[in-house]
């Protein structure tokens, strides 16, 4: 990108500087600190320039937006076309009022829905469970059968609105009853857009909502994704998720490597079960964090998109321009937020949604300021639509694709960054895989040691954190808290139990044997769980199913 | 042994129901063996019933709860009643993770010791279990 000669010539001024200018303001004021880290411990330098990238090839690390290996974007225009969707999670208590927040959420110019579930559901247990006890629509809405999502998408057009929906180890059971209340709409199912999470390997790394070991676990995942291949084809069929694992303690590079780790898990699965790399790697999708730190948030992304175009063209011989897009959802840091001067979050979501732009995202959730303390209230939640709107419309950042590229500290750290991740993906090689590198815990160990280093930097002062090692103050607590009615777990009970008394006995029971003689079978479960769900059999029997025949994974912990 | 002054604490870090969210039980636990505790972390899904077994058999001397989904008005006071049942009253009990400050009265009434919300300093909780341990 320089020329020698210029680089000789920057190198010499950059000596004077160092040794006349620079020098005798550090004699006389030293710096506020001896080392400068990003918020993953990256250190910084104190100036970047041209020396710092100096045999950067414009074409080989960034192209141009769309095309490999899409450091830039992965469309063309990007927000010069379209802005990214605008997609709050949103979900709690029963499924007539996370309706109503649906619909409210719509009316303020949300762009897609995106289900949060009650842990029982994501666990794979109805509301009527022990282990449901207390969980029910606490930290999500409950859904238990085909009736309860029937009143989730009451009057909601499923051809006109995308919708995620965070389910992993059940994904199966939820994306069927969403293509049953399709087909009942009169919407067929390639008109049917959306997202399932169905990254089981990150439940098992941190999250923590697994149901069955990690081989027959998988065989869902990639049973899901063959049958949308061929029936769903605008559905996303995967979203592999970085955010939580970011969440659980990790670094940025950490992120994105243990992400595209899992990734490289699923193609190969695919692969193994007989499909071509670029019959399903189209649909599949990632989901992101984004913290405060913007300028490392936004190398990330870039190293990310730039490193996953690598591996699929290049391990997995992907012809298609769009097996290789990394194409991604982003949630702003919900660990980032403190309980402590709550409307201070405001701030970080602002600047973390600020990050999420710059760095090219496909859609966005913006975190509520009192997350720290309990579920959103409405207000809470449109200022953080409202948010993400302002980001869109105001600041700038959706007029130019990729605007920080070119950046000598943008595109030192991006390297970095991508780096980082070849170390990593190249440790878990040589380990056996991803499989065999979370059964050996080490990359839930990588985590929790980077989680134990930011905490000992708070707790050491060496990293301020406003509100909580800095800037404290008295306060009091904040009042106005989303409140889960304790009743509905009664009323879910009851809704089971009329359900389990209405429903044909005899169709019913016959799905639940076909899934079974399926599932024990090399046949897609797919077409089972759709007939299944329809007999209005629950998210728990049908898992029950699966855990009768698959057995149930017990973790090891690594602490 | 239960008369032995010298007997490291020993803490059960619990995770309640079906919460996922452990980062915070996983790093305490590791603040706690290092504050010389001996530790017993009993991984996710657990019912009041299986914390307060494991607190029967390791004879602990403190349960840490920790809940982030919302769970802490049903969990944290059924833990202390089996504790009560079970003759393990002088167990202290404290918790941590989401929990809005009006519900801290209740829990406190119920016997939970202390609720330690996000962004508390790890050494505060170290110190309040050394301070308050009932010790056998």
């Amino acid at each position: 990108m320089f020329d020698k000669e210029k680089i000789n010539d920057i190198k010499k001024k950059r000596e004077e500087w160092e040794s006349s200018t620079l020098k005798k303001v550090l004699d006389r004021f030293p710096e506020r600190k001896k080392k400068f880290t990003t918020i993953s411990g990256t250190e910084v330098e104190r100036l970047y320039s041209p020396l710092d990238i100096e045999d950067f090839d414009y074409n080989e690390k960034l192209g141009f937006p769309g095309e490999y290996p899409f450091t830039r974007g992965v469309q063309p225009t990007m927000y010069r076309g379209r802005l990214w969707t605008m997609r709050q999670y949103a979900g709690f208590g029963t499924a007539e009022e996370t309706n109503k927040r649906f619909k409210y959420l719509l009316e303020q110019g949300q762009t897609g829905l995106s289900v949060a579930f009650h842990l029982p559901t994501q666990a794979g247990y109805d509301s009527d469970h022990p282990l449901s006890m207390g969980e029910v629509g606490k930290v999500g809405v409950a859904v238990d059968s085909i009736e309860d999502m029937k009143v989730l998408f009451d009057g909601i057009p499923l051809d006109k609105v995308t919708t995620s929906m965070t389910i992993n180890a059940p994904a199966t059971v939820l994306l069927a009853m969403y293509l049953a209340i399709a087909e009942e709409q009169g919407v067929p199912f390639d008109k049917v857009g959306g997202t399932v999470q169905n990254d089981v390997l990150k439940e098992i790394i941190c999250r923590g909502q697994y149901i069955f070991p990690p081989q027959p676990t998988m065989r869902l995942t990639v049973d899901l994704i063959e049958y949308c291949y061929e029936h769903v084809p605008r559905w996303n069929t995967i979203s592999i998720s970085g955010y939580h694992i970011r969440e659980a303690g990790s670094t940025a590079a950490q992120e994105m490597a243990f992400t595209i780790a899992d990734g490289i898990a699923y193609v190969q699965a695919c692969i193994e079960r007989g499909l071509a790399v670029d019959s399903f790697a189209p649909r599949l999708s990632f989901f992101f964090n984004a913290f405060t730190n913007v300028l490392e948030e936004v190398a990330k992304f870039r190293a990310g998109r730039r490193y996953w175009a690598k591996i699929m063209k290049e391990r997995f011989g992907a012809k298609n321009p769009k097996s290789m897009m990394m194409r991604y959802h982003v949630q702003t840091g919900g660990v980032t937020l403190t309980a402590q001067q709550p409307l201070n979050n405001i701030v970080r979501v602002a600047l973390q949604a600020y990050a999420t732009a710059l760095g090219g995202a496909q859609s966005l959730h913006t975190n509520s300021y009192d997350e720290a303390l309990c579920l959103p209230t409405e207000q809470a939640v449109t200022v953080a639509l409202r948010t993400q709107q302002i980001v869109a419309e105001e600041s700038g950042a959706t007029e130019t694709i990729d605007p920080l590229a070119g950046s000598y500290y943008v595109e030192a750290l991006t390297d970095k960054i991508e780096a980082q991740i070849d170390e990593y993906i190249k440790k878990i090689d040589e380990l056996g895989g991803t499989l065999k590198a979370i059964e050996l815990g080490y990359i839930q160990k990588e985590i929790q040691e980077s989680a134990y280093r930011f905490q000992k930097e708070i707790e050491s002062g060496e990293r301020i954190y406003v509100g909580i090692n800095k800037y404290v103050m008295e306060e009091p607590p904040l009042t106005n808290i989303l409140k889960v009615d304790p009743k509905i777990g009664e009323m879910q009970v009851e809704r089971l139990k009329k359900l389990r008394a209405e429903r044909d006995q005899k169709k019913w029971k016959e799905a639940l044997d076909n899934l079974r003689e399926v599932s024990k079978s090399d046949e897609n479960v797919m077409p089972a769980v759709i007939e299944a769900v329809k007999a209005r059999a629950t998210v728990g029997e049908i898992c029950d199913v699966w855990r009768d025949v698959y057995g149930e994974y017990r973790p090891k912990e690594f602490v | 042994m239960s008369s032995d002054k010298d007997r490291k604490i020993k803490v059960i870090v619990a995770k309640p129901g079906l919460d996922g969210h452990d980062r915070g039980a996983k790093l305490l636990a590791r603040i706690f063996a290092e504050a010389g505790m001996e530790v017993i972390y009993t991984g996710l899904r657990q019912t009041p019933e299986m914390i307060v077994q494991t607190a029967i058999q390791e004879d602990a001397d403190v349960v840490g709860i920790s809940s982030l989904s919302g769970v802490h008005n049903y969990f944290f006071p059924k833990v202390v009643e089996l504790l009560r049942q079970n003759g393990m009253d002088d167990v202290l009990v404290v918790g941590g993770g989401i929990i809005p400050a009006e519900d801290i009265p209740k829990l406190k009434e119920a016997g939970v010791a202390e609720i330690f919300g996000p962004g508390t300093p790890t050494q505060k909780i170290v110190d309040f279990i050394k301070e308050n341990v009932r010790r056998k």
